[in-house]
């Protein structure tokens, strides 16, 4: 039996019907053909299948498609609807990334880590980084763009507000 | 020597897949869509390690509503496999490891699969399972796993023993031994004992097959192999008609490697599949179990060795037995096998050798390459053994390793000549940086700090003639495509071979595209295995631009009178030393050509063409001795050092630093060397600290997934990490260069086992070296003390 779901897909609204047991991980991929989150243990053990859903980061492969009703989820894609973002910059600028694979993923954590903390300490970034698993890089790339893309926000911020101060 | 002065060589040039990648536009096989005419398939498994099959009864499955087709291995009765036929499609009479396919279910949905796959009927009759290789060799083993190995085809260099579990047996003597040991005043003996391993790649295997009405077979897979897959799948189909010609085989990109997708594992399903449900394709996706127990296990390793040597230092004799638990098929295993037999010296120069390297048949998932290629495997016995010998000489572990150290020219054990190498200059730069001379006291009693090194080195374990070819094409704007079929699987291959063109054409590697194999489309590659692709498939794209700047300087020096002798490239343009001011764009002609006084055109599309073979090697040798021949092109070097903090009371080890340096010929991109020796060695460090592969007494593996099976997360890295580039170059790489992506994984274990040594006086023999396994070591020295 289909349940039919609305929800806003980047930006979008999305309407479909799905199983009760489909994940939003297979609907994005099998059914609308978004393929960034990707398929890697299907028990949210390593993060590649990460969107962000009402502004919070989750395991798409651990989310029923039926629940998202109503929601709204962001993939990559919807991240940089603007265009790159200072993240995706600086993981190139790094070699933050080598077959890529997880790098949505690690990006959208990134990006939710930098939201809730602009200014993470080495250890908040592994924390916040520890349920993304990367098998090519050794992590030290990712954690220092972030930690680049940091400074620059800190270091923008102070111009801003020296510039006020003048 | 003089220094040549490169222009793009030796950047750490942006990697050109670098905003596909970040962008999530990278297309992986899953991600290619096919269709509401895509078909799913689901296997089903054995659940015993060894038994017969006795009876399929394919029934209820095949009348579930949404199931398209049931299939098992009647309709494919085909051996075939990479350098050994051992290997069926599906199980036929009999099944060898827990999970190996049996039959399969092609359905509309995946769901509908799975349920279907669950209702297929298989009656076995249980055999007695091998589970190690001491109960698989021997006077009288207790089941023989390949009853028909006799009749098996095989590469000329491997000597399986008939009526055996013996897949594989390679010899190597040397010198004389007896003599050796005769002659030192220390002989040392021990065991040690390297566990499996998966590789862990993020993405799982994924495959789709097309057999279109019209009879081309095509396939889609995540592989680093699309030419040798094309070869065996056509080899393994031959019987249903299929020729090189009907099969196609299309790899987009790879999401990590490691070896798990070299050869064929589970593609060979999707070919096969595609061939009954003719008009449409099936998909195979792993799920992460079976990308744990029906892939390629890196396989577990026994050695024992024996060492002699002299007061001060010089090994005099290495006697050296490896007992390979390589599983239920070996086809691919038993090379990594021959390898490390041809190796397990270590960088090492020892005048007396006697090596058996012994590839045994278990009842284990089938066995297979892993980064590292069986060096990983030996270099943890090997290393760990000589470090306790220069503690026994009261000699420094360091000055020991430099003693030993092997140079250019020495032997090597199979009768060769080592390769120019940095290995001196590694050891000296890696003690430097890890301060071997200084004490590092520990403040907290109950934290114990320790030290340790290891060399390392692999040569490429390939066939004499693997080779690599390539081609390439301008576009209108002077900016070109260069078709070749090796893969990117996170390395930076794709950035690399850019660099090589660009210094050759003078065209920047930002307007170089680099395509992903089809071999449809691109040019032969042997497989991007044993770090051969920077230096094979590198020679081939030089020889490819050379070949197009060859053409394009006969062009000028034929239309404008030019001589060719003092023609260059430089930025984009042709350029000529009798006459700085004349600049002819590339744009102008690479596709056009030039236009003549009459208003003729001479030229036209300028494509190059390169190939690459190592002509000089063999792997015809005496089976006896291993001598004769030339096995290896050539050996990548270096050494590793770590300091660790042991806590005392739970045995945790924490990295304060760790140290690698890799002689890389010469550095095409020292950011992607950088990268491979960061990535790797977390690799590498993972084996010894976190992961272990569990099996129960019946073979089945207890831990197939990230939850059980713990790869390192970013909380799990060493504090700091300082990769360092040797250049001592290859004479026959390109620009210099060789190969370094395994080697960065090799050392980790032994440096970790000799700083807990050094830390603790505990010398654990066996992997992985967990927390529990250092704080039950503790325990045990301490009630012993009592």
């Amino acid at each position: 039996m289909l349940y039919e779901i609305t929800f806003i897909l980047n930006g979008e609204e999305r309407r479909l019907g799905v199983q009760p047991n489909e994940t939003l991980l297979d609907v994005l991929r099998r059914k609308l053909g978004i393929t960034s989150p990707k398929v890697g243990c299907e028990r949210g053990d390593c993060g590649a299948c990460t969107v962000k859903l009402n502004g919070l980061l989750v395991k798409s492969c651990l989310i029923l498609a039926v629940e998202v009703n109503g929601r709204e989820v962001t993939t990559i894609e919807g991240l940089m609807a603007k265009g790159l973002t200072p993240l995706q910059e600086m993981f190139m600028a790094k070699n933050s990334f080598q077959c890529g694979y997880c790098a949505p993923g690690m990006i959208l954590a990134a990006d939710d880590l930098l939201l809730r903390n602009p200014d993470p300490s080495d250890h908040q970034i592994k924390e916040a980084l520890a349920g993304n698993l990367c098998r090519c890089t050794g992590y030290e790339p990712i954690i220092e763009a972030i930690k680049a893309v940091a400074a620059n926000t800190k270091a923008s911020a102070g111009q801003t507000r020296g510039g006020n101060n003048e | 020597m003089s220094k040549q002065e490169y222009k793009y060589i030796g950047q750490s040039t942006p990697r050109i897949d670098g905003k596909e990648k970040i962008t999530g536009a990278t297309c992986f096989v899953d991600d290619i869509q096919f269709g509401p005419n895509l078909l799913y398939a689901a296997i089903v498994e054995s659940p015993h390690a060894h038994a017969l099959i006795e009876k399929i009864d394919t029934g209820r499955a095949a009348k579930a509503p949404g199931v398209v087709k049931v299939v098992t291995g009647k309709e494919f009765p085909f051996r075939f496999g990479l350098y050994m036929h051992d290997r069926y499609v599906f199980a036929q009479d009999r099944v060898r490891f827990v999970g190996e396919q049996v039959a399969a279910v092609i359905a509309r949905d995946p769901f509908t699969a799975k349920k279907a796959a669950a209702l297929v009927e298989v009656q076995y009759k249980e055999l007695v399972p091998l589970l190690n290789v001491f109960d698989a060799i021997g006077e009288r083993p207790k089941s023989i796993i390949h009853p028909e190995l006799k009749n098996y085809a095989h590469v000329p260099w491997f000597f399986p023993e008939a009526d055996s579990n013996i897949a594989h047996f390679r010899k190597v003597r040397r010198g004389d031994i007896e003599k050796g040991f005769a002659e030192a005043d220390l002989v040392y003996e021990d065991q040690y004992v390297v566990p499996r391993y998966a590789h862990c790649a993020i993405e799982v295997h994924a495959a789709v097959g097309l057999l279109d009405n019209s009879g081309r077979l095509t396939l889609w897979t995540a592989s680093q192999s699309p030419h040798t897959q094309r070869h065996l799948f056509t080899q393994a189909l031959a019987p249903l008609g299929f020729t090189h010609q009907d099969v196609r085989v299309i790899s987009p990109a790879v999401g990590g490697g490691f070896g798990g997708k070299a050869g064929v594992s589970m593609e060979i399903l999707a070919a096969a599949l595609a061939t009954v449900v003719k008009g449409s394709p099936v998909k195979i996706l792993w799920s992460r179990e079976q990308e744990f127990y029906n892939t390629y296990q890196r396989q577990g390793v026994h050695a024992r060795l024996k060492v002699g040597v002299k007061h001060d230092g010089a090994i005099t004799a290495l006697e050296q037995t490896l007992y390979w638990d390589a599983g239920a098929y070996v086809e691919y295993g038993a090379n990594v096998v021959n390898a490390a037999g041809l190796s397990a010296t270590g960088p090492y120069r020892i005048p007396n050798i006697k090596m058996d390297s012994i590839c045994v048949y278990t009842n284990l998932p089938p066995g297979g390459p892993y980064r590292g290629f069986g060096y990983s495997e030996f270099i943890f016995g090997l290393e760990s053994h000589f470090n306790e010998i220069a503690k026994k000489l009261n000699m420094d572990a360091v000055a020991f390793r430099r003693k030993n150290a092997i140079r250019e020219g020495d032997a090597l054990a199979y009768g060769g000549k080592m390769n120019p190498n940095g290995l001196l200059e590694a050891i000296d730069k890696v003690a430097q940086a890890i301060e071997w001379d200084k004490e590092f006291p520990s403040a907290d009693p109950n934290i114990a700090v320790g030290k340790g090194f290891s060399l390392f080195w692999k040569a490429p374990a390939m066939p004499p003639n693997a080779s690599s070819s390539a081609f390439l094409k301008f576009n209108e704007d002077a900016g070109l495509n260069i078709l070749v079929s090796a893969q990117e699987i996170g390395q930076g291959f794709l950035t690399a071979m850019a660099q090589v063109a660009a210094e050759v054409l003078g065209v920047p590697p930002d307007r170089i595209r680099v395509e992903s194999p089809d071999t449809d489309r691109t040019p032969y590659e042997w497989q991007t295995v044993a770090s051969h692709i920077t230096w094979g498939c590198g020679n081939a794209v030089k020889r490819a631009a050379e070949d197009a700047r060859e053409q394009i300087f006969d062009l000028v020096e034929k239309t404008l009178g030019k001589k060719r002798a003092a023609l260059y490239l430089e930025d984009s343009a042709v350029k000529y030393l009798e006459e700085p001011g004349f600049n002819l764009p590339l744009k102008s002609f690479v596709i056009d050509g030039i236009m003549m006084a009459d208003g003729t055109w001479r030229g036209g599309p300028v494509t190059g063409r390169g190939m690459f073979m190592p002509e000089f090697s063999s792997a015809v040798s005496d089976p006896e001795t291993g001598q004769g021949g030339k096995p290896m092109v050539h050996y990548t070097v270096g050494a590793s050092a770590i300091r660790i903090e042991i806590d005392k009371e739970t045995g945790k080890i924490r990295i304060p630093k760790v140290v690698l340096a890799v002689d890389a010929g010469k550095a095409i991109n020292p950011g992607l060397i950088r990268g491979q020796i960061v990535g790797g060695l977390l690799q590498g460090l993972a084996t010894v600290l976190y992961e272990d592969m569990r099996f129960n007494d019946k073979g089945k593996l207890l831990n197939p997934n990230f939850t059980d099976y713990k790869i390192p997360t970013a909380l799990d890295i060493p504090a700091e990490i300082v990769p360092i580039i040797i250049e001592v170059p290859q004479p026959d790489g390109p620009f210099g260069a060789r190969g370094i992506g395994e080697h960065t994984m090799i050392p980790a274990a032994p440096i970790v086992a000799n700083a807990v040594e050094d830390a603790l006086g505990i010398r654990i023999k066996s992997m992985p070296i967990t927390a529990e396994k250092i704080a039950m070591a503790i325990k045990k020295m301490e009630e012993n003390k009592r």
